[in-house]
């Protein structure tokens, strides 16, 4: 009791705001990096009735079948996974008549997995952004990520990702 | 020291900064509670599907989501079906789609009238999850008008 009398040196409280300062500004940091994050895309409007669907040459689409087994059927013919990238860049780039009118239509059955729905997806996006980086090596001599908006938009016009999902048939019983 | 003092004015006394922590302190409480790590109770138990090429969703406030999943109160509503949960709500029955239109207008109620057409729905979905179900979901949204969608995934770096 005899240190008392002559009192504690008082503690510098001043340096535990800034303690406490660091904790709220990693708190407000921590909780924005959090974003939602996924394949984007965009679903078309209902089909007006009795409006023919408009016809299209078979030359210019894709037929990319998904099977109950996750197995492939690309143009009736018996595919893997691992080749539809290629198949897909191939067709854009060459068997269309034109990039502009290459269309890739995607095709499940109801007992299809999501998950094997979103690998399909995943590899059409991918050979996209293959083209879309070739085309831009190309025009620009840049990689595609590298390009200004005004380019970026030049290359996504000459290469539009047009994928078609088929109406769902309208089965009577399940 | 006498040099700066000829007026022979006193010092101001030093202001207490040991409230500051406090004040700080409650900033940094306050915080902690208010931000929610997930705008809902996952009532799902979800796998998201992997995948490489993904855009970030910016503005969170804008995004909906939409969960399919096994439920977790594996009592009520059985192991066998994948189920859609809305808000808080888990569907019932499994394929009961009915009151996705609803949820988007009232989800679009809550936003700015300049916001809403900026409103993207996230499917949160199980990647064995049939695509039946995600179909419907499908199909009720674009009768909603919702037609900016986003695929929930997991990243995959290859």
């Amino acid at each position: 009791m005899a240190s008392n009398r002559r009192g504690l040196p008082e503690i510098n409280a001043g340096s535990m705001a800034d303690i406490a300062f660091l904790l709220l500004i990693f708190f407000l940091v921590t909780t924005t990096m959090d974003t939602p994050f996924g394949i984007s895309t965009k679903l078309p409007p209902m089909p007006e009735e009795n409006v023919e669907p408009p016809e299209i040459n078979e030359r210019n689409i894709l037929l990319v079948l998904v099977n109950t087994q996750n197995q492939l059927l690309i143009n009736n013919e018996f595919n893997d996974i691992t080749t539809l990238k290629n198949r897909v860049k191939r067709f854009v780039t060459k068997d269309a008549d034109n990039p502009k009118k290459a269309i890739v239509s995607l095709q499940c059955l109801d007992a299809t997995e999501y998950g094997m729905y979103i690998q399909v997806q995943d590899e059409i996006a991918k050979a996209y952004k293959e083209i879309r980086n070739d085309a831009s090596l190309m025009l620009f001599g840049k990689q595609y990520l590298d390009l200004e908006e005004s380019e970026r938009d030049i290359i996504q016009d000459d290469y539009p990702k047009l994928l078609s999902e088929a109406e769902p048939r309208t089965k009577t019983g399940k | 020291m006498s040099k700066f003092r000829k007026d022979g004015k006193k010092s101001m006394p030093a202001i207490s900064t040991a409230s500051l922590p406090d004040i700080v302190f409650m900033l940094l409480f306050f915080f902690m509670v208010t931000t929610v790590m997930r705008p809902t109770e996952l009532k799902v138990k979800i796998k998201t599907p992997e995948a490489s090429e993904v855009t970030k969703l910016k503005k969170k406030s804008l995004v909906s989501y939409i969960y399919i999943g096994k439920p977790n109160d594996k009592a009520t509503y059985g192991t066998k079906d994948h189920r859609i949960q809305l808000d808080d709500m888990i569907q019932d029955p499994w394929d009961d789609v009915s009151q996705i239109i609803s949820f988007i207008n009232t989800q679009r109620a809550a936003m700015q009238p300049a916001d809403v057409p900026k409103m993207r729905v996230q499917i949160k979905a199980d990647s064995e999850v049939m695509m039946k179900q995600v179909t419907d979901v499908k199909q009720e949204l674009r009768k909603a008008q919702a037609y900016k969608i986003n695929y929930s995934t997991t990243e995959k770096r290859d």
